[in-house]
């Protein structure tokens, strides 16, 4: 019950015929129960690799070994919503064997049982990302992805949230992937850390982080933040500024 | 304001009436006595009923596969090459062509006329219904397939929410369509119906017959727009938020 990725390279055809490689030599492996994260500038081909992962995209060089039988379970970084779907609608309908009991805990956990009956269109960005996240968990999965959940929200919002998915993600055993290009988000909610340098994208290092998530002080965090920045500076004078 | 705007035609009606003679133009009471004749004797209903039943067969015929094909020819590339030029051909072809070559070939019979009705209309539901598979959003199909929907209810509340707009639309032309052409196909080959008591007015030179019916006609079909169609469409937009 392992997520086993070796992906050699990646390209991407533009609408001139140019081929672009936007992954090469991806290769990292995780464990139920741990959490992922992939750190890397915008644009470096974090969602595209995301997309291997989730079986959306196939055409790419070598090999990507999911749970067998996993339920997967994305939360995307628009929250993809079924706009004529009232909230408790787009939650069922991804999950419905969900019994009453289980959903009304998620939707207290997350804040949302005052919009069961609103329809997507009337939520802030912060309430349908909550609702992507509620969706995204009600199905139990095994293998649940997350594709800069924070994005787009303002600090207090997104630490909320990132409160949030830190309580929901820690208690289960499945195998979680966070993306995201904030080194905060990435300390706090990690693992294993995944560096990814720019185009095409490379693994630069892994990080596993020892300390238990609830365990990290503030200070910690900003130690291991440190750490970081350290290696992919070093990394980026090397290669020259990018 | 409707009822305003209602009354309205009648006055200005009334007036014409008076300047240019009741033999031209007969004012309102003579047509509605005419009306009220034909009541009465039930044929009026009858062969109202016989026009509704045939907009209603041909309507379903050619909304039915018309999505099927529109949806067909938009998901699908080689099924959109192929059926591409077909589709211009009938798209321009005068509806006159069709009835007529439908009579000719498959008879004065009911199912000739509903067929020629249907396709007729069939190709503007194909188009709309084309364009409309076109728009989906991709990123909606891909949610569908990471959470595991099945093709059943992916459809069902995946595809057909985005398509309910072009499948209104294409209803609501294709209504409009089918109401015109119906009666040209009653008139030309069927032994009852709107367009064929028109049609023997016509002969008889009887044009308070002739209004009663076709206004009779357009009341049947301003009811059926208003208290069906026009709810329908609010019912399927009810997730979006109100225009201010």
């Amino acid at each position: 019950m392992r997520l086993e990725v070796d992906i050699s390279a990646k390209e991407f055809a533009n609408a001139a015929g140019e081929r672009h490689e936007v992954l090469r030599d991806i290769a990292f492996a995780l464990a139920p129960g741990e959490v992922g994260v992939l750190v890397g500038p915008s644009g470096c081909g974090k969602t595209t690799l995301l997309r291997i992962l989730a079986g959306l995209d196939h055409d790419y060089r070598g090999r990507v070994s999911r749970p067998e039988n996993a339920r997967i379970a994305m939360v995307f970084q628009e929250p993809r919503l079924l706009p004529w779907r009232s909230v408790e609608d787009n939650v069922r309908l991804a999950a419905p064997k969900l019994d009453a009991a289980k959903l009304s805990a998620l939707f207290e956990v997350l804040e949302l049982s005052g919009h069961r009956s609103h329809f997507p269109g009337e939520l802030s960005l912060g309430l349908a990302r909550r609702v992507a996240l509620a969706r995204a968990l009600a199905v139990e999965p095994d293998f649940l992805i997350l594709d800069e959940p924070l994005a787009s929200l303002d600090d207090a919002l997104a630490a909320r949230l990132r409160e949030e998915i830190a309580s929901l993600v820690g208690g289960r055993s499945m195998i979680t992937l966070l993306v995201t290009h904030n080194l905060d988000d990435a300390v706090r909610l990690g693992d294993r850390l995944f560096l990814l340098s720019a185009r095409p994208a490379r693994i630069l290092a892994a990080l596993p982080i020892a300390l238990p998530r609830d365990a990290r002080s503030e200070a910690e965090i900003a130690a291991i933040k440190a750490s970081i920045v350290r290696q992919t500076n070093g990394e980026r004078t090397e290669r020259g500024p990018t | 304001m409707r009822l305003l705007s209602v009354v309205l035609f009648f006055v200005t009606w009334w007036i014409v009436s008076i300047l240019v003679g009741g033999a031209k133009l007969p004012p309102p009471p003579d047509v509605l006595n005419a009306m009220i004749a034909e009541a009465r004797t039930g044929a009026l209903f009858l062969n109202l009923g016989v026009t509704l039943a045939r907009v209603a067969l041909s309507f379903l015929l050619a909304m039915t596969l018309g999505t099927a094909i529109g949806y067909w020819m938009g998901r699908v590339r080689l099924a959109d090459r192929l059926g591409d030029p077909w589709l211009i051909i009938l798209l321009n072809l005068p509806a006159l062509v069709v009835i007529v070559l439908a009579y000719i070939w498959a008879g004065l019979t009911e199912a000739a006329a509903i067929a020629a009705i249907a396709i007729n209309k069939l190709p503007t539901a194909v188009v709309t219904l084309r364009e409309g598979t076109r728009a989906l959003d991709p990123a909606l199909d891909e949610m569908a397939h990471i959470f595991a929907f099945s093709r059943g209810r992916a459809f069902r509340h995946v595809v057909l929410p985005q398509l309910a707009p072009y499948i209104a639309a294409a209803a609501r032309s294709g209504l409009a369509l089918i109401w015109k052409i119906v009666l040209v196909a009653e008139f030309l080959g069927r032994p009852n119906g709107i367009g064929f008591e028109i049609g023997v007015a016509f002969q008889l030179f009887d044009i308070p017959l002739l209004l009663a019916y076709s206004l009779s006609f357009a009341a049947v079909v301003f009811v059926i727009e208003t208290l069906l169609v026009q709810p329908f469409e609010t019912r399927l937009s009810r997730w979006r938020p109100r225009a201010a």
